[in-house]
């Protein structure tokens, strides 16, 4: 056991190094259908902000599936991983992603921490991940959608961009517990208020039903993951490059 | 006196017959013309009780147990074919109406002829052995539970798995699914059935007085339930999934329907207008639909008209869903007479045989997809692994079906077995 510690604790490092030099472009298991990722949905305060001083700052507030234990967990969870794929892409731009993880948070508990968090952060843009915890507490659906839209209007009126991040796609306990009234919720919040939803639920679906992962397979071993937070990372920052209009920013500040 | 306690080669006279039709022009719609069954039939007056019914409820019900069935495996391809995915209302509305239609039809039946006390008495334990049926899904829902709990891991989940935390407090979990309080997903239709069937027998006595206002009282909880947010509490938290003050709705109107309702409306089903507003209001729930699946399709969707239709709320039975479900009977009653040939060819005889036994099927269809969607998820399932175990389902529920009436014949419940007391599950089948 021990032994076993040492050789990751070891290779942990090595592991994030080489991500790091092969993360120029996404894994080809990262990728996302086209339609996935479209979106009417303009980040404009983000494309202002970029715009103005080339800083962007991302706090993302979420519950367990926002982050990840074992051995340098924070570093390999998907905001981490998201502030180094935007740092990559936006070469040169100041980017800083805060994250705010609490397990076992609900959506109304989110809700009344958020102006200490808008204050402390002063974002461009939430990333909010909710609705997984509502869903396992049996929360409400009408109450879930009152905190939600509680919650979106402040981050909106603290002058933040809002992408909406629904739950994983869980094979296994999808016949447990019902997410879908939960993710309902989400998308008519989001289209409501104009904010940009990040459909994990789907995208990781499209994962699995490619082949991408098996998120059927049941391990103790972190590597798989790691790998989906990586990609979700990827598919956050493209997300956000899109609807920002960033890469056309870059060209023209890069000419 | 019922039918099916009558003695072989007993004929009943036909005067009864026709002052019973006369006298309860609201049963008029269930009985078969007698010279109909005697033509086609040479023991026409010794058929079974279930003759008389109306074939089209054991075929829709019975199609509505298969899609049920099919709607909780989660991603199965064959969901597709299903018609929550077409308009707002899904197989739970058929189930619900049908059922309201059929415990009116057999205890309405009983209530005249025996007095309420027998009636209720044959009410309450229909809704005991629901209830047995609903603990025994949620054993095998544990088991299912305890064994993904023993068996499957992995930290990407780490949350998700908090939903296996009831394990640990067997002792609250057990006694609060003992109370209805605590149902796993995709096991609420049995509670709401039970709460609908307790409370069935004194509106069953007002709709054979006074059906108007019957229907008035149960139009009045509905709408009571949306402005007070009425509804059982359910455990951990939140309430119940099918709100029954909402949902009984739908099973007295079925229920009114049967008691003579049906046959108040057919002037109205006749009119070309209505099947105009129906079939428009059709369409208009499938091209909204559409836009649930075809993302790009959202923004023809006027804003007005989502802030108004939004959501539309399935625990509640949202008018919207409710309104689409008239809208599909109105236009199925028109297209499949009771008389419909085709109600009696082979083809459709299996979706019928699970229709007329519908507590036994929709408990295995509840189990036959834990069961699915296990396979599924421990052999990482393709769309052709999903197809065939939707077949094979579809198959061991009508097998089943069979084997129910093959047990209910050799018992003495059938048509040309001896005489027993009669029981809701044949005198026009199951509720």
């Amino acid at each position: 056991m021990k032994l076993a510690a040492a050789i990751i604790a070891t290779l942990a490092p090595l592991a994030v190094c080489l991500a790091g030099v092969a993360a120029a472009a996404p894994p080809e298991q990262c990728e996302v259908p086209q339609s996935l990722l479209d979106t009417d949905v303009d980040l404009s305060r983000v494309l202002n902000a970029f715009k103005t001083n080339r800083r962007i700052a991302i706090t993302v507030i979420g519950s367990g599936s926002s982050g990840l234990n074992g051995p340098d967990g924070a570093h390999s969870a998907y905001p981490a991983r998201l502030e180094d794929v935007l740092k990559q892409q936006l070469a040169g731009a100041n980017v800083k992603v805060t994250a705010h993880v609490q397990s076992k948070e609900t959506t109304a508990a989110m809700v009344s921490g958020l102006d200490k968090i808008l204050a402390d952060d002063k974002p461009t843009l939430v990333i909010w991940q909710a609705g997984t915890v509502d869903a396992l507490d049996g929360v409400e659906p009408d109450d879930f959608r009152d905190s939600l839209n509680d919650g979106v209007e402040k981050i909106q009126a603290a002058g933040a961009d809002v992408i909406l991040m629904n739950m994983q796609y869980s094979p296994h306990t999808e016949s447990m517990f019902n997410i879908s009234a939960y993710a309902d919720v989400m998308r008519a919040i989001a289209e409501q208020h104009g904010a940009l939803l990040f459909d994990r639920l789907a995208i990781m679906r499209s994962w699995n039903d490619s082949g991408a992962f098996d998120l059927y397979a049941a391990t103790k071993k972190y590597d798989m993951a790691r790998k989906v937070h990586n990609c979700i990372g990827w598919a956050l920052a493209s997300q956000i490059i899109n609807s920002a209009r960033l890469d056309a920013t870059r060209v023209q500040t890069t000419q | 006196m019922n039918r099916s306690e009558q003695p072989q080669g007993w004929a009943p006279p036909s005067l009864p017959e026709r002052r019973f039709c006369r006298e309860n022009d609201a049963i008029v719609t269930i009985i078969v013309d007698k010279q109909m069954i005697s033509q086609s039939s040479p023991v026409g007056a010794l058929l079974p009780s279930s003759t008389e019914r109306d074939l089209r409820l054991d075929l829709f019900r019975g199609v509505a147990l298969w899609l049920i069935f099919l709607d909780h495996i989660p991603q199965n391809i064959v969901n597709w074919f299903t018609i929550r995915n077409y308009g707002f209302s899904d197989a739970t509305e058929i189930f619900i109406f049908i059922s309201g239609y059929t415990a009116a039809f057999v205890y309405g039946r009983a209530m005249r002829e025996r007095g309420i006390i027998i009636a209720s008495a044959r009410v309450l334990r229909r809704a005991w052995q629901i209830y047995v049926a609903h603990i025994f899904l949620f054993t095998i829902f544990m088991a299912e539970i305890a064994y993904v709990a023993a068996t499957f891991d992995n930290p990407l989940y780490a949350e998700e798995m908090n939903i296996l935390n009831f394990l640990k407090q067997p002792d609250v979990t057990i006694f609060q699914a003992l109370l209805l309080k605590f149902k796993p997903v995709n096991m609420d239709v049995l509670p709401l059935y039970i709460v609908l069937l307790l409370f069935f027998p004194p509106m069953l006595w007002l709709l054979l007085r006074q059906p108007a206002l019957a229907l008035a009282g149960s139009a009045l909880v509905y709408v009571l339930a949306w402005n007070f947010d009425w509804n059982l509490p359910a455990y951990p938290n939140g309430v119940w999934f099918f709100n029954p003050f909402a949902w009984q709705l739908l099973f007295v109107f079925g229920a009114w329907c049967a008691l003579g309702g049906a046959q108040r409306l057919s002037g109205l089903l006749r009119s070309r207008i209505v099947l105009g507003i129906a079939f428009a209001y059709l369409l208009f729930a499938f091209a909204i639909t559409l836009t649930w699946y075809v993302e790009p399709l959202a923004r023809f969707v006027p804003g007005w008209l989502s802030a108004w239709m939004y959501p539309i709320d399935k625990t509640n039975l949202d008018v919207l869903r409710f309104a689409h479900f008239l809208a599909l009977a109105a236009v199925t009653v028109r297209f499949v007479p009771r008389d419909w040939p085709a109600l009696r060819s082979p083809y459709l005889a299996p979706a019928i045989r699970c229709g007329q036994h519908s507590l036994e099927i929709f408990c295995l269809g509840v189990f036959l997809a834990f069961a699915g969607q296990f396979i599924i998820s421990e052999w990482s399932g393709g769309p052709l692994i999903q197809v065939i175990i939707s077949l094979i389902g579809i198959l061991i529920m009508i097998a089943t079906a069979y084997l129910i009436s093959w047990y209910k014949h050799m018992e003495g419940r059938g048509p040309t077995a001896r005489a027993k007391p009669p029981d809701a599950d044949f005198a026009g089948g199951d509720v």
